[in-house]
């Protein structure tokens, strides 16, 4: 309830603004040369103190990259990239602080602007009902991570990828690339080449992890990549939630993320990975913006064990993402709830695959795709069911809603089924805000944009209540901010 | 002093003339019926002076306490005091009855100048007014007008003219789908508004909502014109004869 009133008060906190995140942070740079070989490779793989098996795997996959050419199945379009002009590796100058009182106090301002409770004083002063550990992730490297205390009293590993890969070599090497091996596709080849920096998270077997986990990603630097990696494992009956976010400066270039997220989840586990991804969007006339290409993929792999991925999309120039889970194990259940709001020129084609391998496997899929402006929002679904998936269900529905008429919306599912005990359903609709429902609520009181955003957040309400309390809010106010100035 | 005036009012739909040129005045303080066919005009002029779009204007005024109504915005008119209860309710899914009546009710309030509302305060006022009107509690987590019977759809739109307390309402056909007993709530409902400060425009084709809100007046629109006003005898003389001599009359 008072969620709405906030989304009009930043609606109208946010009239002059528009992309609020827009900011650049004046901070020393530490940039490796622009373009992407072995030397580069090698030169990230030191500046971490890799062990020589990751450094293999990194070469093994570039190897791999260079005989791969760039997808262009999803409905975007794009210039050609120059993936000779970027650079590979960002990071702040001054070395990885050991604790808070270590971080620059420029950067810690600029996590304060995005509204992140870094210090951990702030985050138990500004989380109500719960605590939230975040991990913040500056261009390249990890700059905070928060609770760590707390969290290893429960056992649970929650740090950078880079610092796991040195204190837990064994966990690493046993996971990263079991769910997206580094050849998985042009993207996800890369982003193994390159990847900088990210997430590692660690729940060992029975324990439900206190507190809501949370990385924020952020791109400052100019003509930068961003190749994060997040690796998160449940073992049996553990439970984690986890949540990221993130921002980039505003800036005419279009600049590439291309990450990758891998999750196992071991019998009766459950992962509850949600997204909030507000990238730089380019602005009114489409200039500039993020080109935002990600592979993420839940292996279910042990009986009755969940994931459920929940994203809420309102950033990028382009989204290309299709967050998937492989349900192996028996009785396994996979979800999917998304909103993807497109608006002037941006462009999403994302939706997900769920792959059915186990018996009585089952996956739930809700996509809410709102298209404003000239932009175009596709879902693109596969359900696969495998043979030996006996009475596997899966139950799909597909709400397009236009607002505009330059706009469009296209749904493409994919169904497969090799098990005849299987049963798939799916359900689509288009609609438009219709013209009685904005009358309505405008003869209540309510202007036409916040009637708009009232209409709008009542259809994408079945995705929201997935996600956690205070970051329904956040998603909320996102959407809003992200439709301005599409009607009227 | 007049709250609505009305004068020469033409609007079209679609290229259509539906009103022809209405005149009403609506003083302060009284309610008027506004009886007539199907087909005359009746929600068109609710609508008109509600702001829907798509209802265009061609000639005639309408003041609300002077001010130009037909100038504004719908939101605005809601600010000034204007409540059309609608004949077929909009259903707003995934939309809170609780939360969209305290946003509506905020952004009045904010465009009057006045304090807005917190959740607790806004809470029990809308449980007091609910318990007036026999709705459950339960109402106000349902999403609205979603999966309501006609009649709830109804007793809904009262609930929500008790929050917003206009100073014109407009009720257009609030007791078609009531039963008997929803019909005497919806009309304690508007009685409860009465007063000097509360007007309305009670669109009905039924006697038996007058016999519970005594209108001080009676109209009967025609093809887009009121042919006949008078008393609260005037309903009951159409109930008796109804609407077939007034039409050749007024030709
Ligand atoms: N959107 C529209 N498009 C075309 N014609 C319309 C539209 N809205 C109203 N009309 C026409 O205008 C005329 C008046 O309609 P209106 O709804 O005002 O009648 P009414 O008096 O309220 O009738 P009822 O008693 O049935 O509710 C009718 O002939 C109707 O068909
Ligand atoms: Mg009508």
């Amino acid at each position: 309830m008072p969620a709405v009133a906030e989304t009009i008060e930043t609606v109208s906190a946010v009239t002059e603004g528009g992309y609020k995140w827009g900011f650049e942070t004046d901070i020393e740079t530490e940039l490796a040369p622009k373009g992407l070989s072995d030397e580069t490779i090698r030169l990230i793989s030191a500046h971490k103190e890799e062990p020589e098996w990751l450094l293999a795997w990194r070469l093994k996959a570039f190897a791999a990259w260079q005989n791969m050419t760039e997808p262009h199945w999803a409905r975007v379009h794009h210039p050609p990239i120059d993936y000779q002009d970027i650079h590979y590796y960002a990071a702040p100058k001054k070395k990885a602080p050991k604790s808070l009182a270590e971080v620059d106090p420029e950067l810690l301002r600029t996590y304060e602007k995005l509204g992140i409770p870094l210090s951990e004083r702030a985050a138990l002063a500004g989380v109500e009902g719960g605590q939230v550990a975040v991990d913040a992730v500056f261009d390249s490297v990890s700059v905070a991570t928060t609770f760590r205390e707390t969290l290893a009293k429960a056992g649970v590993i929650f740090c950078p990828i880079s610092e796991a890969v040195r204190e837990h070599p064994e966990l690493v090497r046993r996971y990263l690339g079991s769910v997206v091996p580094a050849g998985d596709n042009f993207f996800a080849a890369l982003n193994s080449a390159v990847f900088t920096d990210g997430s590692f998270v660690f729940i060992p077997k029975g324990v439900r992890c206190p507190m809501e986990l949370s990385t924020y990603f952020r791109i400052n630097a100019r003509s930068t990549g961003q190749f994060e990696r997040t690796l998160i494992i449940a073992e049996d009956g553990a439970y984690v939630s986890y949540l990221e976010g993130c921002t980039a400066p505003m800036r005419d270039e279009n600049q590439l993320h291309a990450a990758v997220v891998e999750l196992v989840a071991l019998d009766e586990a459950e992962i509850k990975y949600s997204t909030v991804q507000n990238w730089y969007p380019g602005d009114a006339e489409g200039r500039g913006g993020i080109y935002n290409f990600v592979t993420k993929r839940g292996a279910c792999r042990g009986r009755r064990s969940k994931i459920s991925w929940t994203q809420v999309e309102t950033g990028s120039a382009i989204t290309w993402k299709y967050p998937s889970c492989i349900l192996q194990g028996e009785g396994s259940h996979g979800a999917f709830y998304s909103v993807a709001v497109t608006n002037n020129h941006q462009q999403a084609d994302t939706g997900t695959k769920m792959i059915h391998i186990g018996a009585n496997t089952s996956s739930t899929i809700v996509s809410k795709g709102i298209s404003a402006g000239r932009s175009n929002n596709t879902y693109r679904g596969l359900v696969r069911i495998m043979p030996k998936a006996a009475n596997a269900r899966n139950f799909t529905q597909c709400d397009s809603l236009l607002i505009g008429d330059k706009c469009g919306a296209h749904t493409v599912p994919y169904i497969e089924s090799r098990n005849p005990t299987a049963r798939v359903e799916h359900e689509a609709t288009t609609s438009k805000i219709a013209d009685d429902q904005l009358f309505y609520c405008r003869s209540r009181g309510l202007s036409e944009e916040d009637s708009v955003n009232l209409i709008v957040n009542g259809f994408c309400r079945e995705v929201f209540k997935e996600l956690p309390m205070e970051f329904a809010v956040e998603a909320q106010k996102l959407l809003a901010v992200s439709l301005e100035g599409s009607v009227g | 002093m007049v709250l609505l005036e009305i004068e020469g009012l033409r609007a079209e739909v679609e290229g259509k003339e539906i009103l022809r040129g209405i005149d009403l005045r609506l003083p302060m303080g009284e309610v008027h019926a506004i009886m007539g066919p199907n087909g005359s005009g009746k929600s068109t002029l609710a609508y008109v002076l509600a702001g829907r779009e798509g209802y265009t204007v061609t000639g005639g005024s309408a003041r609300l306490a002077g001010e130009d109504l037909l100038a504004m915005e719908p939101e605005a008119r809601a600010a000034a005091g204007v409540f059309l209860a609608f004949q077929y309710p909009v259903e707003l899914p995934g939309v809170g009855n609780a939360n969209f009546l305290r946003t509506a009710l905020n952004a009045v309030r904010r465009a009057r100048g006045e304090k807005e509302i917190d959740a607790v305060n806004f809470l029990k006022e809308a449980r007091a007014a609910l318990r007036r009107l026999s709705m459950a509690d339960e109402m106000l987590k349902r999403n609205v007008n979603v999966g309501f019977s006609g009649g709830e759809k109804k007793r809904n739109e009262v609930f929500q003219m008790a929050l917003l307390e206009p100073r014109l309402a407009i009720l257009d056909e609030t007791d078609s789908g009531l039963d008997i007993d929803a019909l005497k709530i919806v009309a304690e409902g508007v009685n409860a508004l009465r007063g000097p400060d509360f007007s309305a425009l009670v669109i009905t084709h039924y006697q038996r909502l007058l016999d519970h809100i005594v209108p001080d007046k009676v109209h009967v629109l025609s093809e887009g014109r009121i042919v006949r006003s008078g008393g609260p005898e005037l309903a009951k003389a159409l109930e008796a004869s109804g609407y077939a001599g007034l039409a050749a009359e007024a030709a």
